[in-house]
């Protein structure tokens, strides 16, 4: 059995001369959160559609557990949950009425419906309103509701499309924890979003999007590697001349650059050598006072990313 | 073409039944329309239509006056200032369908619960056929229930039951009612698909309602003689003239429920429309019985339940083709 969950070899979308999703191959392998990371509007929502067969793709091939959503979306469907961005209940049922609904409408026997709409909510921590009209519920409890949706059919793939949109950095956080221990039961997740810093921590590989095209793909320190040079960046506050421990550090090994900036010396290196490069600086016969190691995140490498690009069209 | 094989291909080969989860959403719309506000408001407005004509026809009827067809009489009977019940059909009915359907599927879309249903395991032909058939199973309720206390009503005060001729011309009255509640269903079906506001769907469909009911007459008779030649000279161009007339008013489903009434509630109507004197020569004034009744509207009957499915095709075949995204 592969171990491939879902794969697309060239898949397009267009609408009119509109090109929404152009030659897209993407993989997401089995108990992997994947994120499709890009402004509004870059054809994410587009490509979840298609995944389920919600949208026919103009071109290309897509598999989904096996199966293919345009021909097969019945099974596709009862084995991968779907939570839209902007999540919507019937506002007049109760939570437990919206959710024994889509357990109805999955076929999941009658005699297991209540139990397995109970499980879900349980799992999201909102069983004290589970007999509420959903109509009351705040945003939060929504997405979470959402998330128990997906939940009652005991998916092999979740699919959400921008589910940390809207909320606030707390419920946010709350929220990834949840996506969080779903993967680390072995659930595979592929989710989309705009807001890079905030999956960044959760995904285990990203894929970047814009105007419609995967433009790069891969682990977040890979891409770092990948676009920013080095995946470490080293700040370095010193006392004295910085250029005199430059040479030093140049001289380091795994080092790929010294840059200085505002009176700090900022090391990019393939490796973390913040050991290295302390030693070196006091060789040198410096004084060090601060030293600290950025982490990298997304948005530096997509703005990067696409400074460089407009940079080569422009050449 | 590789695309467009490769979509034919697909729609040939769909997989499983289009019916999966059909059960599931004609539970659920029939739940939301019987314990809806909307519906308990439609209902209490007919029960009133039906008891206040209900009770001003019994003033009329006496027993022993004129016995026959009693109950069906409760239904034509009007006293001034309040027309017959069935007028309040007529006129009643498309506004019930309509207000159980305008908003079906753009409310869904407007609520975002669309495209989470839809990525449930079923197709998108057994949401809207649920929902339709939601609706018609809804006004069959209804109905049944005010026909029920119709007859009721008339068993307490006539003090004789009905017969089986009157039952079974009240059945077909009341499935008549009920395609020609179909048929506004689905046009407000249609237009909740085209339009994506429920009130600018809502109002379109008013509108057609509308223009049926006040206007259709009058476009009938402006359209009618210039279709027709310039001077009327023989008689076979005066029937000719009459007949396209005929053809024209029903185009309105109005005027095929109307048909339908007055056949199937006064068994001593035997024709429809235009008639000539010569064609009445020697028939006998007696009522028809009922299998006679049923062929004379019966093309007024299959014309309702056609127009009832060939809108909900064309609102069948939108919905396929909509973009589910926001």
């Amino acid at each position: 059995m592969t171990d491939l969950v879902l794969e697309t070899k060239g898949l397009t979308k267009r609408y009119g001369d509109f090109t929404a999703v152009e030659r897209l191959d993407l993989s997401v392998r089995r108990g992997e959160v994947f994120g499709l990371l890009g402004p509004n509007g870059a054809g994410k929502t587009t490509t979840i559609l298609m995944l389920l067969g919600l949208t026919e793709p103009t071109e290309g091939e897509v598999s989904v557990l096996g199966f293919d959503p345009a021909r097969q979306p019945l099974s596709v469907k009862k084995r991968v949950g779907y939570m839209p961005d902007q999540v919507g209940f019937y506002d007049d049922l109760t939570a437990r009425e919206n959710l024994i609904y889509i357990a109805k409408l999955n076929g999941i026997p009658r005699d297991q419906i209540q139990r397995r709409v109970e499980e879900a909510i349980e799992r999201v921590r909102l069983t004290d309103v589970i007999d509420k009209r959903t109509g009351t519920f705040s945003r939060g409890m929504r997405q979470r509701l959402g998330l128990a949706d997906v939940l009652v059919k005991k998916p092999q793939l979740i699919i959400m499309d921008e589910p940390t949109q809207g909320l606030d950095p707390e419920l946010a956080h709350e929220f990834l924890g949840m996506i969080h221990s779903l993967k680390e039961e072995g659930t595979t997740i592929l989710l989309s979003s705009h807001l890079l810093h905030q999956v960044q921590a959760i995904c285990d590989r990203v894929g970047l999007f814009s105007r419609g095209r995967m433009v790069l793909q891969g682990t977040v320190p890979e891409l770092a590697r990948k676009v920013l040079g080095g995946a470490y960046r080293i700040q370095l506050e010193t006392e004295g001349s910085a250029a005199k421990f430059r040479k030093a550090l140049e001289g380091l090994r795994d080092v790929n650059a010294v840059t200085v900036k505002d009176g700090r010396m900022i090391v990019e290196a393939q490796k973390d050598i913040r050991a290295e490069a302390a030693e070196a600086v006091v060789k040198a016969g410096g004084r060090l006072r601060g030293l600290s190691v950025e982490s990298q995140s997304l948005d530096d490498i997509y703005t990067r990313y696409f400074e460089e690009a407009k940079h080569e069209t422009v050449n | 073409m590789k695309p467009s094989t490769r979509r034919m291909k697909v729609r040939d080969e769909r997989e499983g039944s289009p019916w999966t989860g059909l059960g599931a959403v004609l539970t659920k719309e029939m739940a939301d329309h019987l314990t809806g506000v909307r519906v308990l408001i439609l209902e209490m407005l007919v029960l009133l239509t039906a008891v206040g004509t209900i009770y001003t026809a019994l003033q009329n009827i006496r027993p022993g006056s004129n016995n026959e067809f009693l109950y069906l009489r409760l239904f034509t009977t009007a006293q001034e200032p309040l027309p017959a019940f069935v007028f309040f059909l007529a006129i009643l009915v498309p506004l019930i369908a309509i207000a159980l359907s305008f908003d079906s599927i753009n409310g869904e879309f407007n609520r975002r619960t669309l495209s989470r249903v839809l990525a449930q395991p079923v197709y998108r032909d057994a949401l809207l056929m649920g929902k339709f058939l939601g609706g018609l199973l809804t006004l069959t309720m209804v109905f049944s229930a005010i026909w029920l206390l119709i007859f009721g009503i008339g068993i307490l005060r006539l003090g004789v039951p009905p017969t089986a001729e009157e039952t079974g011309r009240a059945l077909w009255f009341l499935l008549g009612t009920i395609f020609y509640g179909g048929i506004w269903m689905a046009l407000a079906m249609l237009f909740s698909t085209v339009f994506r506001s429920p009130a600018t769907a809502a109002l379109a469909s008013i509108a057609v309602w509308a223009f049926f009911i006040f206007f259709w007459n009058i476009v009938v008779g402006i359209v009618a003689p210039l279709l027709g030649p310039q001077q009327i000279t023989t008689l076979e161009q005066l029937v000719a003239a009459g007949q396209l007339q005929m053809i024209l008013t029903r185009l309105s489903p109005i005027t095929l429920y109307a048909d339908i009434a007055t056949i199937m509630l006064q068994p001593t109507e035997r024709f429809l429309g235009f008639v000539l004197p010569v064609q009445l020569d020697r028939a006998i004034q007696s009522p028809l019985p009922l299998g006679q009744s049923l062929l004379v509207i019966w093309p007024q009957l299959t014309g309702l339940i056609a127009a009832t499915i060939l809108l909900f095709a064309l609102a069948y075949i939108l919905f396929q083709r909509q973009e589910i995204r926001a």
